[in-house]
């Protein structure tokens, strides 16, 4: 399977704090690779480097290489291209104070979808690619505020899909919800890597071993250890990282 | 009865907090009462003077109408707003969504809105009339008030309006960006329709300062008590009620005015309200 992601010898500063330190890590397509690691090690930090999310923070500033199918993100790539290629999932549930509808055809209208036909076929497919069409499917036309926690997060999913991203990324998409929504979104995620490469920050070491392909290991800023989720959570090769998936510290 | 039992124990364990329930209260019955009366007195002074005639469409001296006050009033209120908002509100966006957080000109501008919301409005009256009655050639007119009055209430507009866009979570704009939207379809399509009660909020206030506005209008649109057009001189209720108090014939005329420009506030706002229902029906929850 080829890299989706190449990333190399990678640096950021949030002004004067060095946030990531010479990360370089592939992610390969097709795959669900989790990022752990203890809180404020630069999980998220990593995960919004990959879609240019960090732009928006002010004094924030990268070195080194992203790639994404070979092509340099933050070398003249249109940024607005990118994002609707690399589609994100937030860790707080977030449709926006409008009706179902509009969420889900918020991306594709942004990128020059009008006709109506073509939008409603866009919003029932993506919305059942989400598991979540039959519980919305009599209540399109109303706030999507209404809707449960977990519901709101499958929602989310659904309005990434429906930009018909390539990659999806998920920062802890399920700490905010209860076990069963949990559960939905996990195997909704494993549904979804048939098509779409996914990389998830997780806190959560049993949910980054149940459905993770892949998984990386940061710490302070690093990337200790990164490799097939069996290996590092069977036969790590780094005690740090031993130390963390057998819940040793962090 | 039960409930003042249960004050008299709690007041017996915790004093002060008593005491300072008790303040609070009183304080609260007091502006109701004040209100209460305020309206009240009018009412009962301005009913039984509102005749038919002060509706009629012309004023003469013998008749008080007034009719063309109103209608002033209305075109007074359309056109301060259709110049204020689209700037304040601009202004705004620019100063909470575009410009680098903590900029010098940011912080600029603030401090001149917020120097110029203080400002007494004779001041601006004043400004308007040497400005654009003289400077602009503009004359006493409709249109140098508005200009006048736009003036006064941008910083208002503005303030409001940056309040309700700050308190628009960054949750909805990084949504927006996530899905490959720029920063002007951010603000259009997501964040100013989350802002749109609270701007509002400010256009009722706005119009309430320009509805009762007379100190900043009697230099710049003038007394005259006809129908104005756009470059006429052109009295607006607040002007003309003033102006039958102060030359102390019309008193009983001038609280009917007062019951009209009353019953004038509550409808627009009632207005604004409904139509921030409908803005934001089927978006919140
Ligand atoms: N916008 C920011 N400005 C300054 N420092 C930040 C910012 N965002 C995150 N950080 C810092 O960067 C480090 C990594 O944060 P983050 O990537 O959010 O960690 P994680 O997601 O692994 O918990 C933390 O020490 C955090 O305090
Ligand atoms: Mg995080």
């Amino acid at each position: 399977m080829s890299n989706t992601f190449t990333v190399k010898d990678m640096n950021l500063w949030y002004g004067d704090f060095h946030a990531l330190k010479d990360v370089s890590l592939d992610i390969p397509g097709g795959q669900i690779t989790a990022l752990i690691g203890p809180s404020g090690c630069g999980k998220s930090t990593f995960l919004r480097s990959l879609n240019r999310m960090n732009d928006l923070v002010q004094g924030c500033r990268i070195t080194g290489d992203i790639r994404l199918c070979g092509e340099d993100i933050y070398g003249g790539m249109d940024v607005n291209l990118l994002r609707k290629r690399v589609g994100m999932v937030f860790q707080k549930p977030n449709p926006f104070p409008m009706s179902v509808y509009d969420n889900i055809a918020y991306g594709p209208r942004t990128h020059g979808i009008r006709k109506r036909a073509q939008l409603d076929e866009i919003v029932e497919r993506s919305l059942r690619d989400a598991a979540i069409w039959d519980e919305v499917k009599d209540r399109l036309n109303r706030s999507a505020l209404g809707l449960s926690g977990g519901q709101q997060q499958r929602l989310c999913i659904a309005r990434a899909l429906a930009a018909q991203p390539e990659v999806i990324l998920m920062d802890e998409p399920t700490s905010a919800l209860d076990p069963i929504s949990t559960g939905r979104i996990e195997d909704l995620a494993l549904d979804l890597k048939n098509d779409y490469t996914i990389v998830m920050v997780t806190h959560n070491m049993q949910q980054a071993a149940r459905i993770s392909d892949r998984t990386v290991f940061f710490l302070l800023g690093e990337v200790i250890e990164s490799g097939e989720t069996e290996q590092i959570f069977s036969l790590p090769k780094d005690s740090r990282t031993e130390a963390y998936v057998t819940g040793r510290f962090g | 009865m039960r409930s003042w039992k249960r004050w008299h124990r709690d007041a017996r364990r915790h004093p002060l907090s008593a005491l300072v329930s008790l303040i609070t209260h009183l304080a609260a019955l007091c502006t109701v009462l004040i209100l209460g009366f305020l309206v009240a007195y009018i009412l009962i002074n301005g009913i039984p003077n509102l005749k038919p005639a002060l509706f009629s469409l012309t004023y003469t001296s013998e008749n008080q109408s007034m009719l063309p006050a109103i209608l002033n009033t209305c075109t007074m209120t359309l056109l301060s707003l259709l110049l204020a908002v689209p700037v304040g509100v601009g202004a705004s966006i620019y100063l909470t969504e575009y410009a680098p957080r903590g900029s010098r000109l940011v912080a600029l501008v603030r401090l001149t809105t917020e120097t110029l919301s203080g400002i007494p409005s004779i001041v601006y009256g004043l400004f308007g009339m040497l400005l654009f009655g003289n400077a602009l050639h503009l004359g006493y007119s409709m249109l140098s008030g508005a200009l006048t009055l736009a003036i006064m209430i941008l910083p208002l507009i503005m303030r409001t309006t940056e309040e309700a866009l700050c308190s628009v979570p960054d949750m909805y704009r990084e949504g927006s960006f996530g899905l490959g939207a720029g920063r002007l379809r951010t603000t259009l399509c997501v964040v100013l329709p989350a802002a749109v009660p609270g701007i509002l909020s400010g256009v009722i206030l706005g119009v309430g300062r320009i509805v009762g506005e007379t100190a900043a209008l009697m230099y710049t649109s003038g007394t005259v008590e006809k129908i104005a057009g756009l470059m006429d001189s052109g009295i607006t209720l607040s002007v003309h009620m003033y102006r039958q108090a102060s030359e102390g014939l019309y008193t009983e005329q001038a609280y009917a005015t007062a019951v009209v420009l009353l019953a004038l506030v509550l409808m627009i706002n009632l207005l604004a309200s409904r139509l921030a229902g409908k803005i934001t029906k089927g978006r919140q929850a």
